[in-house]
């Protein structure tokens, strides 16, 4: 099945299809429900074509299109949603086509955040309702309109792999055949959704529609873009943070065999040429003085200084129970400060954006999380009305967040102002990790009170940007940032008196956005920690504390108890080997996992061995699911190993794979994913791996060493031998 | 003008010599299968093959290549190991964004021409150098293993 553009001719834009049942990120934030049932095209437009909603087409031939609302990046979200769809359309699955869905934030909006982006794991979740019900309803105008031909009760007719079947008549019409007609009805009211009991796509490990081209080279990501006449051109932002280009000496440059042309902006310069090696050679050539401005002397330093000045202050409390400080004065109390650094994204596709300008249009060709937005901005950065721009979205070479912001599209477009004819514009690696939007800094604190080895006060406060504040402004109010609170106000134990707070902490100039796993990655990794430093002090197991607080939870209680069965929890190790467990409710996916670790006596870490054991509801397809932990718990076992960037003199100092590093599969564990059968609504499972990983590791590392580390990444020289604490 | 045999045909071209044979393939030839990571020859995702053996063209200069054949991810399936990695890479599911998959399955396919039943670190050692942010590891290391199975079966 090949991945193709899609044409949204003879397609309304009157319409807003997407909708249903919104529930934000875990609480709180709503937006307004709506109907999923209109018809997208005028009756007399048709040309034969069936398109009863946003996602699905029939012509003539039968050729089923799946519009795709959310975008690939390796999640195998293209699979996923054209399983659900084609689920309750009774499609041929093997006949299916999918495209890339355009740029509209009414028709492809996502219900959660209300705007057309791919994130926060919540593909399946957030289209789960909106796209089964556009398969049922396009479902029934196909045996309606069969029905009608054969006049007989549309009762007595059946669907299975793209036909409708009368089985008393003995006769049957393909959907292509029903086309036509099936576009001249009216889209029934009500739909009735298959009894999950029937589903027949839904928990199969079908094969994935993407991967085929991505064997052979043919598959096409943004950077692949190519275009008659192209030209290719590379950047170089102000190192320093806010700064702005001073001089610039180009003549060097412009003797490069293949250059063609130096562009100054005011805070980037960009070379173009005949290609990249041109672009590159002439990036390198040209003589820059900066003006570096107010954030010159800026480290990482002061950063963390400020942090921990701003985590001391009361927060916005996002959620309380019981009676906290009640409950921290009875038992022994305890507390301890927990911090993350910044991190860079690095997907492997290197940012890039492809642009077309002319005096009244703007072509862009891109990857993005946020294909919308990124036409907006295109237009915005153009100076043209947003009908002039036309976004054209790939296959992403990677996304964990970096793809939910459009600057690289913004800073093309700005060269593209002048160049004659289309330029690719691409980041070499070092730009792209010296100007990345970081996850930001955290530092979170928790005081906690144990009583006869139960905590019977909690008080969690998270210090850290909000990314939300800057990113969905709706959702960011009376101070508390949903996301930075995520897995933190709903943690999985019983604790009769609780609070969790939020202290808005901006680092000063260093842009800060959202990385796989987002708020949860900060807070698992703080409250599971610390869970681990109080089961010691409370002289219990780790997976035992946490059990018999769990007692209410029952899905959690069953993952932890299944991972901690198949890990062997609790069997003998030798000397600097530990297991360490952890659990997270995260992303409506409740998983337990343990990590088996080595610590050397220098303090480097071997990781043997991963056991997760996760209850995600509705398995669309548990093949998919068991590739995005498995690789989810590599992404977020890499940060903690290596993930670090750090600011000096205003400036990124880590530039390249050389000194921002990545697990390698020398490195890389044994994994064991174990799914647990649910009827449950299906969760989230993008990021949960990258979650669940550092802490079962930092815990891991606590039970070989006995050292409590409270930092990522992990400080070496803290467990090595002779530094126990 | 430049000429070199590329997948078994002759292309002929103007670039500089030292321009990476990476930007010939990918801007001159518009061969974009190649894939651009991180121009240092730390991640691997430009792997091809010169001569069959696996090289990071985002620093080996075309003037180096001379008459030397490549293979690129455009023509390894051609070769009866690289249509067994293709498959065995489908078959598991190794896949997920597959920016890097070019260079893994040409790392790999490499590694079976010389090692063609490679241990856990025999497949360390060849495919070390070819870095996956999706984290696939797990099943580059087992497809690896099935496609070498496959030959004898």
């Amino acid at each position: 099945m090949a991945v193709t553009r899609n044409d949204l001719e003879g397609v309304s834009r009157r319409a807003v299809l997407v909708g249903g049942a919104a529930s934000g990120f875990l609480f709180a934030f709503h937006l307004p429900a709506r109907a999923v049932n209109e018809p997208v095209q005028p009756p007399d437009r048709t040309d034969g074509r069936f398109a009863p909603n946003a996602f699905i087409r029939i012509d003539r031939s039968g050729t089923t299109t799946l519009i795709m609302p959310q975008v690939e990046m390796g999640q195998g979200v293209y699979t996923s949603i054209s399983m659900v769809l084609a689920e309750e359309l009774d499609a041929d699955f093997a006949q299916v086509a999918v495209a890339h869905a355009p740029p509209n934030d009414k028709l492809y909006a996502n219900p959660i955040f209300g705007i057309q982006v791919t994130g926060n794991s919540n593909s399946v979740r957030a289209f789960w309702k909106p796209l089964r019900t556009a398969g049922a309803t396009a479902r029934a105008m196909l045996v309606q309109a069969a029905a009608q031909q054969w006049q007989v009760d549309p009762a007595g007719c059946s669907t299975a792999n793209g036909r409708v079947i009368h089985a008393a008549g003995g006769r049957s019409l393909a959907y292509g055949d029903l086309a036509d007609a099936a576009s001249r009805l009216p889209p029934p009211k009500d739909v009735a959704l298959k009894d999950p009991e029937k589903f027949v796509l839904i928990g199969q490990p079908l094969k994935r529609i993407d991967t085929p081209d991505k064997v052979n080279g043919k598959a096409v990501y943004g950077i692949d873009a190519m275009l008659p006449g192209m030209k290719f051109a590379t950047l170089g932002a102000c190192p320093v943070f806010g700064g702005k280009v001073g001089a610039v000496d180009d003549r060097a440059a412009l003797k490069i065999p293949g250059v063609r042309q130096v562009i100054v902006l005011d805070d980037l310069v960009a070379v173009v040429g005949d290609h990249m090696w041109a672009a590159r050679k002439g990036l390198d050539a040209l003589v820059v003085t900066w003006d570096e401005g107010a954030n010159a002397h800026l480290s990482s330093n002061d950063i963390w200084e400020d942090l921990r000045a701003a985590s001391r202050k009361d927060g916005v409390v996002a959620r309380s129970a019981g009676d906290v400080a009640k409950g921290l004065a009875e038992g022994d109390r305890f507390e301890a400060s927990y911090e993350l650094p910044f991190l860079a994204h690095a997907t492997m596709e290197p940012l890039n954006c492809t642009v077309h300008l002319t005096p009244d249009s703007c072509e862009i060709w891109t990857g993005s999380q946020v294909i919308a937005r990124a036409q907006s901005a295109a237009a915005k950065a153009a100076g043209l009305p947003v009908e002039k721009v036309t976004a054209n979205n790939h296959l992403l070479g990677g996304g964990f967040g970096r793809r939910l912001e459009p600057d690289m599209v913004v800073a093309a477009v700005r060269i593209a102002k002048h160049v004659d004819g289309p330029v690719k514009v691409v980041w070499t690696r070092e730009e792209d990790i010296q100007h990345d939007i970081y996850r930001p800094v955290y530092r979170d604190t928790i005081a906690a009170s144990l009583s006869n080895g139960r905590i019977v006060g909690w008080k969690y406060r998270i210090a850290g940007s909000s990314v939300i504040a800057r990113w969905l402004p709706p959702a960011f109010q009376k101070g508390i940032d949903i996301d930075a609170v995520d897995s933190a106000v709903d943690i999985p134990y019983d604790i009769p008196n609780f609070s969790a707070e939020y202290v808005r902490a901006e680092p000063p100039a260093v842009p800060t956005g959202f990385w796989r796993g987002v708020g949860p990655n900060n807070n698992v990794f703080a409250i599971e920690s610390f869970i681990d430093e109080l089961a010691r002090k409370a002289g219990k197991d780790p997976v035992v504390f946490r059990r018999d607080m769990l007692d209410k939870n029952p899905r959690m209680l069953a993952a932890l108890n299944l991972a901690a069965e198949r890990s062997n929890w609790g069997q003998p190790l030798p000397a600097r080997i530990g297991r360490g467990v952890c659990v997270q409710p995260s992303f409506a996916s409740f998983i337990a996992t343990v990590v088996e670790a080595e610590v050397d006596e220098q303090g480097e870490v071997y990781l043997h061995r991963v056991t997760s054991a996760v209850d995600t509801g509705i398995a669309v397809n548990p093949d998919t699911i068991r590739a995005q932990l498995e690789g989810g718990l590599i992404f977020g076992l890499t940060a903690a190993l290596y993930g670090e960037i750090t600011i000096e003199n205003g400036r990124v100092k880590q530039s390249n794979f050389n000194d921002y590093r990545m697990l390698r599969i020398d490195q890389a564990p044994k994994i064991d994913i174990h799914l647990i059968k649910s009827g449950e609504p299906p969760g989230g499972i993008g990021e949960t791996g990258a979650t669940a990983g550092p802490p079962a590791l930092r815990n891991a590392i606590y039970a070989a060493t006995r050292v409590a580390l409270r930092r990522l990444p992990i400080d070496r020289s803290l467990i090595a031998v002779g530094n126990r604490s | 003008m430049t000429t070199l045999t590329i997948n078994g045909q002759q292309k002929s071209f103007d670039a500089p010599a030292d321009m990476p044979l990476l930007w010939v393939l990918r801007d001159v030839l518009g061969m974009t299968g190649t894939k651009f990571g991180c121009g240092i020859a730390q991640c691997g995702a430009c792997t091809v093959h010169i001569d069959g053996k696996p090289v990071r063209s985002c620093m080996l200069p075309v003037g180096a290549v001379r008459d030397r054949a490549i293979t690129t991810i455009e023509g390894v399936g051609a070769t009866p190991i690289g249509a067994r990695v293709q498959k065995a890479w489908l078959d598991l599911e190794v896949v997920q964004c597959g920016y890097c998959q070019s260079g893994q399955i040409m790392s790999a396919t490499a590694l079976l021409a010389t090692t063609p039943n490679p241990d856990d670190s025999d497949i360390d050692a060849a495919m070390a150098g070819n870095i996956c942010r999706c984290g696939t590891y797990v099943r580059i290391r087992a497809a690896i293993k099935r496609a070498a199975s496959e030959r004898q079966s």
